[in-house]
């Protein structure tokens, strides 16, 4: 991917991510906290689940650009997708991250993070809110 | 200063983190390699010549330690881990014994969390409580506004020399003279200031002192607790088992050690406090004065060129150590950290383990840059050309 669009496309979601907010209708959604030991990244993530559908994601909190962006990529890519696909989803970008063989087509815009892996100390930042929406579909699961 | 002595420094890096742990010079580690290489040997067990000398070192650097703060006598000295074991010590092993739940315990909101969890046990535990002392519109303490904290109830006032967030010193002496003469202990945090600044423990009439080697050219894992010797005859070591015991027959015959033994339960770290010992000497070869001066001067000479970048917000403009808070307008601190790192420059992002910035400062984290006397007016123009630079700061954050 050409460095400028790679930059592009994490200051954008940076700048405006998609969904940073509290949602009015709080009770509708699951909400689960994700952060990072190492660093001071912290989100509340919300998500709204209807017939194993993921109807919304919004979140808030204080993160770095690398966290945030990967936050707001994640919502425009779930939205809309099963609970199943989301799995598929979020195994893909950790395969990426860590080197293994990935489905670009999957991915859209989360392909900026294709070289993330040479940064050790962000790699946790661009994976974090995936672990916070992981956390909450296997609450689900558990509930089943 | 000294820049040769430091085999870190031979690195590519400019390291402005030395609130959190600070470099190893050569004489330091060379003096620990002797002891790994030339005498390896455990303490207290002088049956051989090699063991002798490992006696021998562990205690002239308890010694070294005493100088170094001014203590009367040489048992007032405990080693241990660090600062945080020694402030656990003081406030589980003294304090949890002699507190009652009417009592009131004052600390501020810019305390390390090492300094405020021991206390929050106690509350938790002996139903004790905790108050803040309130801070003035520069988030220092003064006087008199521990005089204002201050109820018939306050039974011990626990303080940093100077804070690990905003650097600021205390006036821990004036605070102590107060303090005693309404029968309340203090307690001094000493993790920042005894790297920074002569502490002279007989002057400022602390009744302990907590503070870590790492953070003063020493080893990691060895502290020091210090304790005027009537209290620490008081304080039950937390810590039973070899060395500091003279005999245990049964349950209900066992016999301590005395100071200092009594509190340095295990195998010591020996290599940690020899290690320790050297640091002293090393810091006291160039005077804990001049280390003083030469930071102030450096923090002048940041500070001058800082404060013309509009859009930093710098939280503490005056203090008196080398530590150094701000924020980057509309860009995350971390980010900031992560920029500088692209040029080996390492600084700190984060709340720094204090709830002061959230709660009296209004921001959640920051950028921290802690000087040190290795520390060098090139290094911070360095600095200070990449923090003026905001569109190159917002391309290369990622
Ligand atoms: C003011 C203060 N107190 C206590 C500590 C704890 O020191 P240590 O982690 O070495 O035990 C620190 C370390 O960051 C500190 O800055």
């Amino acid at each position: 991917m050409d460095e400028n669009l790679r930059r592009e496309i994490i200051l954008d979601n940076y700048s405006n991510p998609k969904n940073k907010y509290i949602p009015s209708n709080e009770k509708e959604y699951l909400k689960v906290n994700t952060n990072n030991s190492s660093c001071i990244d912290n989100l509340d993530i919300y998500v709204k689940i209807e017939d194993n559908i993921i109807k919304d994601i919004c979140f808030e909190g204080e993160a770095c650009a690398i966290s945030t962006s990967s936050c707001s990529i994640m919502i425009h890519n779930l939205i809309g997708k099963t609970v199943d696909e989301a799995r598929k989803y979020i195994e893909n970008f950790n395969n990426m991250l860590n080197e293994n063989a990935y489905d670009e087509e999957l991915l859209n815009e989360a392909v900026a993070y294709n070289t993330i892996y040479k940064q050790n100390n962000r790699k946790h930042c661009a994976y974090l809110p995936y672990e916070g929406i992981l956390k909450i579909l296997n609450q689900i699961k558990e509930n089943e | 200063m000294n820049i040769e002595d430091f085999p870190m420094l031979k690195q590519d890096i400019i390291y402005f983190d030395n609130g959190a742990t600070t470099l190893k010079p050569k004489q330091v580690i060379d003096k620990m390699n002797d002891y790994y290489s030339n005498y390896s040997a455990s303490a207290h067990r002088g049956d051989y010549d090699i063991s002798y000398k490992v006696d021998q070192e562990y205690e002239n650097a308890r010694e070294k330690v005493r100088k170094f703060i001014n203590a009367e006598e040489v048992e007032e000295v405990i080693f241990t881990s660090g600062a945080t074991e020694s402030l656990n010590m003081i406030a589980n092993g003294f304090f949890k014994n002699i507190l009652t739940y009417q009592d009131e315990i004052l600390i501020t909101t810019s305390e390390h969390a090492s300094n405020v969890l021991p206390w929050f046990h106690l509350q938790n535990t002996i139903g004790c409580q905790v108050k803040f002392i309130n801070l003035d519109d520069n988030h220092y303490v003064t006087l008199e506004n521990v005089k204002k904290s201050i109820t018939p109830q306050t039974k011990v006032i626990s303080l940093a020399g100077v804070t690990n967030v905003l650097g600021d010193a205390r006036p821990i002496k004036e605070i102590c003279k107060f303090a005693h003469l309404n029968n309340i202990f203090v307690v001094m945090d000493g993790a920042q200031s005894v790297p920074h600044r002569k502490t002279d423990v007989k002057d400022l009439d602390v009744d302990f002192l907590a503070f870590s080697g790492h953070k003063m050219c020493g080893p990691t894992g060895i502290g020091v607790l210090y304790g005027k010797k009537e209290l620490l005859e008081e304080l039950e070591p937390i810590n039973l088992g070899g060395g500091m015991n003279e005999s245990f027959d049964s349950p209900d015959e066992v016999y301590f050690k005395e100071l200092p033994a009594r509190l340095e339960a295990g195998t010591p770290n020996i290599a940690g406090a020899i290690g320790l010992g050297e640091a002293i000497d090393y810091l006291e070869s160039i005077g804990m004065d001049k280390i003083h001066e030469y930071e102030m001067e450096l923090r002048k000479y940041a500070m001058d060129k800082l404060i013309e970048i509009p859009y930093l917000d710098i939280l503490n403009i005056e203090s008196d150590s080398g530590i150094i808070a701000f924020n980057v307008d509309d860009i995350f601190s971390q980010d900031v950290a992560y920029y500088l790192n692209k040029y080996n420059i390492c600084v700190r992002a984060g709340n720094h383990c204090a709830k002061i910035l959230k709660n009296e400062v209004g921001v959640k984290n920051s950028i921290r840059i802690s000087l040190y006397f290795y520390n060098t007016k090139s290094e911070i123009d360095d600095l200070v050309e990449l923090l003026k630079n905001k569109e190159k700061m917002r391309i290369e954050m990622i």
